[in-house]
This record gives structure tokens, sequence and C-alpha cells, in this order.
């Protein structure tokens, strides 16, 4: 990863534009021609230095309800248990963490109503309790990174 | 904000991501059989609503060579968490920042802040800032940090 890769990185954390050659504009903004931005963002989303691009939507404004969820998994179990929770395409994202409750994952769930069901299945199918963490109060998001 | 019919199309197909080609919502149009222009016209709406928070890269912070992810977890005065997880907030290093329920005995943290670091000095360091910005009314800290990554998809939503 190069200084160029660092500004797209930068500027793509920012927001992206709406009109017709959004890709020309940024380009021309950094500097580049849009061919090699097409082809660097390519190479960072397939070697997961951008894990992912595009509109980021969020669940709660759109009826649906998001929350944070952690497990404490035997050890011997961890590999089997990961599979379980992976297996939900509720589940978003999920991390080890080095706690007794060494696994957190969020779900993110169409209707609200949903995450009670999520995480009863969970339960019954991992026979682990699920630590339901739902946000009271959000302070602050803000994702930025020095490159 | 309710969403309607097209815009749910709109999230299915870009919720893989944005495609990678010059004109990128005339694909997602072509795809639906919409016009680029209603494409664009709902994506704007739904930002301006909230529904896309905005359309940008996620960066792989172990890749970017921050592998020292600290979820740190502190027990404060309820009465207060209002007021100390907005300063929190504000420091330049803290990407999240939420209160949560504890789940007594075992879990007896409220606060969240999620901190990012190179490297584990630079992670303890900031540790140590939120710490002393709390003070006495954090009675109890903890910092998990992320052994690895199991999945991270972003949000999914059905047919």
């Amino acid at each position: 990863m190069d200084a160029i890769d660092k500004a797209i990185i930068n500027r793509l954390q920012q927001g992206f534009p709406i009109c017709a050659a959004p890709y020309q504009r940024v380009a021309e903004e950094l500097g580049l021609v849009e061919a090699e931005l097409l082809s660097r963002l390519q190479t960072m989303l397939a070697d997961g230095v951008l894990s992912r691009f595009g509109p980021m939507y969020h669940a709660e404004q759109m009826g649906g309800a998001l929350t944070l969820a952690a497990l404490k998994v035997p050890g011997e179990r961890f590999d089997e248990v990961t599979e379980i929770v992976n297996s939900f395409p509720e589940v978003a994202h999920n991390y080890a963490r080095n706690h007794l409750l060494n696994m957190w994952f969020v779900l993110a769930t169409e209707q609200p109503e949903q995450v009670a069901t999520v995480i009863a299945e969970i339960e019954r199918r991992t026979g682990l309790r699920v630590f339901n963490m739902p946000k009271i109060s959000e302070y602050y998001v803000g994702l930025q990174l020095e490159a | 904000m309710p969403i309607d019919e097209i815009d749910r199309k709109i999230i299915q197909a870009t919720q893989a991501g944005l495609p990678l080609v010059s004109e990128p919502y005339q694909a997602v149009a072509e795809q639906l059989g919409l016009s680029a222009q209603t494409v664009m016209l709902h994506l704007a709406e739904m930002q301006q609503t909230g529904v896309v928070r905005r359309i940008a890269a996620v960066p792989n912070h172990y890749k970017l060579g921050y592998r020292f992810n600290g979820m740190t977890v502190w027990d404060v005065e309820d009465g207060y968490v209002d007021e100390l997880g907005q300063k929190v907030a504000m420091l330049p290093f803290v990407s999240h920042c939420y209160q949560r329920p504890r789940h007594l005995p075992e879990w007896s943290y409220n606060l969240f802040a999620m901190v990012h670091g190179k490297t584990e000095q630079d992670a303890s360091e900031q540790v140590a800032i939120i710490a002393e910005l709390l003070g006495a009314q954090a009675r109890s800290h903890e910092v998990l940090y992320s052994t690895k990554i199991l999945k991270k998809t972003g949000l999914r939503i059905g047919g």
C-alpha cells in the first residue's frame, strides 16, 4: 500500500458522490485517472484492505434493529460456535476478543422483534447464553483514521 | 423512516457493494430495470433521511496497520454516563462510543469506547487518557482486544 492508496482510503471514507460518473469525479479530485482509481479499489477490496465499498445502510432508520451481543464460548467449542453464529445472515460482524466473553457479534435485523428471535435461536443451537447489549445512547461515531 | 419497494431493491442490489465500473448507478439501474436517474434519486433521498449513512469505503483496521483495536469498557455512575460519554467520544482516537446495559453480576460495564492503535503502547496510552478523563467516576474498566475477525459482511436485507 502506498501514498495513493492511503489518499483513496481517506477520500472514500468521506462519502462518494451520486452522479453519472462518480469514480471519474473522485479520480480527478485525487489527481488520478479513473481507470487507476478503479483498479486500485479492486485490488484493495481483493486484498481485504477495504472490507467493503458502497452505501452504508442504517438498520434502525430502515425500521430494523441493531444490537451488540456476546457469548462465553468454551475454548474447545470456539470453531463450532463460530460456524453456528456466522451462519445467521443477521450477524453482520463477529469478532473474537480476549475476555471470558470471548465472542462479540453485531446483529442487524429488518424488524425490531427479530432480534429476540435470532438470539433465542442462537441460544438454542449453541446451548450458550447470549448477553444482549443493545445501545442505550450513541455519543458519536467517527471512523476517521490517519492513513 | 419507511423505505419503498424501489429503495428495497436498490439496497439488495448494493449490499455487497457498489459496482466498480465507470457508471455504477447505471449498472445498478440496468440490473433492476430502472433508470439511472431513479436509482440516484432514491439513493440521494435515502442519504437525506439517514437510511444510508453515506456511500463510502470501510477500511479493515488490521490491514491498515491498526492491529490493536480495543473495546474499552467502563463502569460509570448511570447519572453521569451521558456527560462522560460525550467527553470520551470527542477524543480523536475513539471511533465509536455507546452506553449499553449491564448484565450483573457477570458484566458491570455501561460505557463502551473503541480505540485503535498501531502498537500495543499506542492503545494503552489511549486507554490511559480515557482513564484520566473519567477519573474517579470510573469505578472499574477493562480493555477487550479483538484477536480475530470472524465475520464482517455489513448489513443484509432479505427479499
